[in-house]
């Protein structure tokens, strides 16, 4: 039986199609449909229930002790109101997940993780804990609404005096108040778009959002669901944790080496990854040139010798083309590599383009 | 939902027309346009291929998955509308005037439902 998320009930109002994902019933799309979402996203704006991602707090002077040995960054000179990117990996180097880490002082920082590894990545932490630090799950309390798109700060300027917003990529506000609502609000997204993130009490989610849709309707604000959210994510070419990167593959061959800091004296995983050396896999983009579009878990073909497999693909809304990740050896990932990758069982020819996709102009 | 009464459908949400040279007409419904999503990419078949009734003879994919599109008839593919491969977004937006493809030299045909009947069976479907 899956769960619902404190807005179950405003996304059945809103016509959302519920589709079960990561244990919730979530809408994979509204009445406007995809491709609609993900372009009111790259062009105007779009509204996000991701409140089924996983929330824990980190308290206690052993907190940042604690962070840098669990996750691959450093948190060591990290400012209060920062956040942060990070891996988390099995002592064997494998990838238990990817998440977010904030920090509020240097004894209380949250962690942002995937629904899907909830229980996986609170388990984990919980038993590599060092000493005097507390973690809590308080992911049933918070809801989490992301404001995607390059009109999102007129739109929370209708509720905030924008001086109060978050300015920086990845900073936040811990404590505003967005008419009478007390709201988290960072600098952050899962689009590849100028936006926010929005944490919020459950109880208070449904008025949020009915907020932002009635200020946001004059900037083009639509809903938007979980199908919108996965083809915008890949066009950004952001990682997906169980597509991209699982406890299988470690963070550098997924091509996180910009959240790995090996220089740290200590962290889980670390010891692998040093002793494995330069990736004998990663990750890179494809692009078709012929005609169809890249699925994940598709054989890729150099010369006609299997090279590696996709881990993500679809059909990119805004660039209007057949796009797809996928990890190969690493003798095969010079850009304009011509490759062939297998459509069920029909060879669609495709080449190795840079990442991301898209960028934000 | 848009079911026109003058043809016919499969269970498999297909819609299939009666041309004037015998052959048929062959495309997919509002219903199923619908169930789908934004259309962008159809793998037709070509000009002279056979096809059985109730096997996949193209397929269609939207942003999100790929689906088959059965053949409702056994017989050659005759004709192939091409202007899908540039426009597939045509299914979504006409979805009865999207014809796939005309199959002729027609020799079986699977179950075929009236609109009536069609109506009743999607009906029941969403429950």
């Amino acid at each position: 039986m899956e769960k619902i998320t404190p807005l179950y009930q405003t996304h059945l109002v809103e016509g959302g199609k519920m589709v079960p994902f990561a244990g919730y019933l979530l809408p994979v799309q509204y009445p406007t449909g995809v491709i609609a979402e993900h372009m009111a996203v790259r062009t105007a704006c779009g509204l996000f229930d991701v409140s089924h991602m996983g929330e824990f707090v980190f308290r206690g002077e052993g907190a940042l002790a604690t962070l840098n040995h669990l996750l691959t960054n450093d948190f060591t000179n990290m400012a209060a109101g920062r956040v942060r990117y990070t891996a988390m990996c099995l002592s064997d180097g494998g990838t238990v997940d990817d998440l977010v880490i904030y920090k509020f002082a240097d004894d209380c920082y949250l962690a942002v993780v995937n629904a899907a590894n909830r229980g996986k990545d609170y388990a984990h932490m919980a038993a590599n804990l060092l000493a005097d630090t507390e973690i809590e799950d308080i992911s049933d309390n918070v809801a989490q609404l992301a404001l995607q798109g390059p009109n999102a700060k007129e739109i929370l300027a209708h509720l905030i005096d924008p001086e109060l917003l978050p300015q920086k990529y990845y900073t936040a506000v811990r404590e505003v108040i967005l008419a009478g609502i007390p709201c988290m609000i960072s600098r952050t997204g899962y689009t590849g778009e100028f936006g926010y993130e929005l944490y919020t009490a459950a109880d208070d989610a449904p008025r949020l959002w009915k907020l932002l849709r009635d200020v946001g309707k004059e900037h083009g604000l639509i809903p938007c669901g979980l199908g919108a959210r996965d083809t915008l994510r890949l066009e950004a070419a952001m990682p997906l944790y169980g597509h991209e990167m699982d406890e299988a593959v470690t963070p550098l061959e997924a091509g996180l080496d910009f959240a790995v800091k090996l220089q740290k004296p200590e962290f889980i995983g670390r010891d692998a990854l040093l002793a494995a050396g330069a990736p004998k896999r990663v990750r890179v983009g494809l692009k078709a040139t012929g005609r169809g579009i890249l699925r994940e878990e598709q054989d890729v073909y150099c010369d006609g010798v299997k090279i590696g497999r996709t881990t993500s693909g679809t059909f990119a809304p805004y660039l209007k083309q057949a796009i797809a990740m996928a990890l190969v050896d690493a003798a095969h990932t010079t850009v304009g590599t011509a490759v062939e990758v297998d459509v069920r069982g029909r060879r669609v020819p495709a080449e190795i383009v840079p990442l991301p996709f898209y960028k934000r102009g | 939902m848009n079911i026109p009464a003058e043809l016919k459908y499969t269970k498999s949400h297909e819609w299939l027309k009666a041309e004037a040279d015998g052959s048929y007409a062959i495309g997919l419904t509002d219903y199923a346009q619908k169930q789908l999503g934004d259309i962008v990419f159809i793998n037709l078949p070509a000009e002279g291929d056979t096809v059985t009734a109730g096997e996949a003879m193209a397929d269609v994919e939207s942003v999100k998955a790929v689906s088959d599109v059965f053949s409702p008839v056994t017989g050659t593919i005759a004709a192939v509308n091409e202007d899908l491969m540039d426009e597939p977004q045509q299914m979504n937006q006409a979805p009865y005037d999207a014809w796939i493809a005309k199959i002729g030299d027609v020799t079986a045909t699977e179950e075929l439902l009236s609109a009536k009947e069609y109506e009743t069976f999607c009906s029941s479907a969403k429950e």
